[in-house]
């Protein structure tokens, strides 16, 4: 049977690896490579890296860095950052990454999305929705769509993203919490549900775990579902301390119980 | 020695990085002179089928391919799209295949009772049908993992190798003669994956 995905989100910022608290405050974590070598031994379903400069700086992916990690990696890779065009899209692939992750170049031309899902085939086309709950007066709340690190607000709402997606072939939605990003309260399993509903492919949410019991809480109500964080991957105990760590077998039979 | 194909598709140096861990020889070749050296071969393939096949069409490799495993039986292991492309023809393109195994590759059936997601994507378990030195002491539980929207339906029940659950029973790798195909990415599926390129090396 397929099973759940339990997916370590690493952040490049200044060609370190870096975590942030809603978007802000970049603490360095390490090295990306290093990274990846102990996640190897450790065994990692799937990564995740994001570039979070690329889009802000205006650059182009950073194809050296993919081609590293790539190499390095034994388990599949999704990179996102800075990609605009099919061909970047082409190269990323050949370079070996098995995923590539678009979001504002997407989201301000859908179609960019159906143009690379031709040339590198759909599964490999990943969409990140960087999303932040927005409450409205009489308690109704609204999720609302950023792009440029959080930064810059998208001219429509998560719901009428989602119902845009229904006429484009993407492989992955990957919706990435703002809000709750960095602080290790759980998931907001409200907005996991809203998008879970309204989609048909894989969904991964990131942005909030702060434990193996949150990953477990996810998955628990979802089933197949791939579970990301960044934190608890790097940090270890109170004091947040930096140590790249994943959970063993036996942790995993705990996580995932369903 | 092992020759890993290149002719602009896949993870080479993924699957060239586990024979450098294991410390099996092998070399990456691009051209008919040092594919016809092949003692064994590997074709990776990423992306979509027609793209795949046009690769390897303009590459000038395939009558050489053709004849190292039709005629030479020179062992062949191919990799996701490197195994589809060796069925006749897919639902996602319109090129032939090379028509090495008969079948058909067709788009996951989404209206059956259980839904399936498209693509299948991330690890799951295989049923091994045939035993073949290739899969040798895998744990079929821990499984491999998958990213695909299309798999290869063999004409012949003898040529599936394992079969693997998602929606429906699909057939997960194939296996005809001296021709191995595996819809997982044993190159991205850690030590299971490893010991499964090791297994093809000691075939």
């Amino acid at each position: 049977m397929l099973r759940p995905r339990i997916i370590p989100c690493l952040l490049v910022h200044k060609k370190g690896l870096v975590k942030t608290i809603q978007f802000s405050d970049p603490k360095y974590v390490g090295d990306p490579l290093n990274a990846v070598k102990i996640f190897n031994e450790k065994e990692v379903d799937e990564l995740m890296v994001l570039d979070i400069d690329a889009t802000i700086d205006m650059r182009e992916p950073n194809f050296k860095l993919i081609e590293n990690l790539a190499s390095e990696c034994r388990m599949p890779l999704c990179f996102g950052g800075g990609v605009r065009t099919v061909d970047q899209a082409i190269r990323m692939v050949n370079l070996g990454a098995e995923k590539v992750a678009l979001s504002s170049s997407a989201l301000n031309d859908m179609d960019l999305l159906d143009q690379i899902g031709k040339a590198i085939g759909v599964q490999s086309v990943v969409l990140v929705l960087d999303v932040k709950k927005r409450n409205k007066l009489f308690g109704s709340s609204v999720y609302e769509v950023f792009t440029h690190r959080g930064k810059k607000k998208h001219s429509k709402d998560l719901d009428v993203v989602l119902k845009q997606l229904h006429d484009h072939a993407i492989g992955e939605l990957v919706v990435n919490d703002i809000s709750n990003d960095g602080l290790m309260q759980g998931f907001d399993l409200d907005l996991a549900s809203f998008v879970h509903e309204r989609i048909e492919v894989p969904f991964t949410f990131l942005g909030g775990a702060g434990s193996y019991t949150d990953l477990n809480k996810l998955i628990d109500r979802f089933k197949i579902i791939g579970a990301a964080a960044g934190s608890i991957f790097v940090f270890k105990g109170k004091y947040k301390a930096v140590l790249i760590n994943y959970p063993g077998k036996e942790e995993k039979s705990q996580i995932i119980t369903t | 020695m092992i020759s890993i194909v290149d002719y602009g598709s896949g993870n080479i140096r993924a699957i060239g990085n586990i024979y450098d861990r294991a410390k099996i020889e092998y070399n990456v070749v691009s051209t008919a002179t040092e594919l016809s050296k092949a003692k064994k071969i590997i074709l990776p393939g990423v992306g979509a089928f027609d793209e795949t096949i046009e690769k390897l069409n303009s590459s000038g490799l395939k009558a050489i391919l053709d004849k190292k495993v039709l005629e030479e039986m020179t062992p062949i292991l191919g990799i996701c799209v490197g195994m589809q492309i060796m069925a006749n023809s897919s639902d996602e393109g319109v090129q032939n295949g090379l028509g090495w195994i008969p079948g058909k590759v067709k788009l996951f059936d989404t209206s059956i009772l259980q839904k399936p997601k498209i693509p299948h994507l991330g690890w799951n378990t295989v049923d091994i049908i045939k035993d073949t030195g290739l899969l040798r002491s895998i744990d079929s539980e821990q499984g491999f993992y998958f990213i695909h929207s299309y798999y290869y339906e063999v004409e012949n029940e003898s040529d599936i190798l394992t079969k693997t659950f998602y929606g429906d029973n699909f057939t997960s790798s194939i296996n005809r003669d001296n021709i191995y195909g595996t819809q997982f990415h044993p190159e991205k599926s850690h030590s299971n994956g490893m010991k499964v390129l090791i297994n093809f090396a000691e075939l």
